[in-house]
């Protein structure tokens, strides 16, 4: 069981390098936004399993306060680019 | 073994939204793939810990971060998205209809 789960948390680990360069690579702002966004939600999946491979439960609580900052970045940028105009 | 294949289907799940992620033209499409599919299989790991841990310590704390991040990630991506539409950034020339163009003034 060890053994699956080490190969799903690599798997993981890769789709987060894949979000990771669309951070890098996003021609506007709102494209690196939606990559890390999507980063702190698949990191919340890391959490998980490495909780469960070291039958640790103080690594959820990174899990549920990585959610909480996540949001509340993404609503600050968001607001802030609203009031803003790319052609300008 | 529960566990293992509801973890399975979470990582299939956040594979599905990654490759939409890269592949898909333009930010509003990008962003309706990646966060529907990541959340779910967010969503699907965090029951596969529930599973695993049972009514514990780690099993609650699962149990919490679940409905935590349904509501958070789906109300960050409509604001964001929203953002977005007022930033001014252009849909993608495949696009066929945009109805918000119409009512962007009264909403706002």
């Amino acid at each position: 069981m060890i053994n699956y789960l080490n190969i799903l948390l690599y798997l993981q680990i890769i789709l987060s390098g894949v979000c990771l360069y669309r951070v890098v690579r996003g021609p506007t702002i709102p494209d690196r936004m939606v990559g890390i966004d999507i980063f702190g939600i698949l990191v919340v999946g890391i959490c998980g399993i490495i909780s469960i491979q070291t039958e640790k439960s103080y690594i959820l609580d990174i899990g549920i306060a990585w959610i909480i900052f996540s949001f509340i970045g993404t609503l600050t940028l968001a607001k802030y680019l609203s009031g803003k105009k790319l052609h300008e | 073994m529960a566990t293992i294949i509801l973890i399975c289907i979470g990582v299939l799940f956040n594979i599905f939204g990654c490759i939409g992620l890269i592949r898909l033209p333009d930010v509003y499409n990008r962003l309706q793939a990646a966060t529907k599919c990541v959340t779910l299989g967010t969503c699907s790991i965090l029951v596969g810990v529930l599973l695993h841990f049972g009514i514990s310590n780690a099993g609650v704390k699962a149990l919490i971060a679940i409905p935590l991040l349904f509501f958070a990630a789906t109300v960050a991506a409509h604001a964001l998205i929203r953002g977005t539409y007022h930033f001014g950034v252009k849909m993608s020339d495949k696009s066929v209809r945009d109805d918000y163009k119409d009512v962007k003034d009264e909403v706002s």
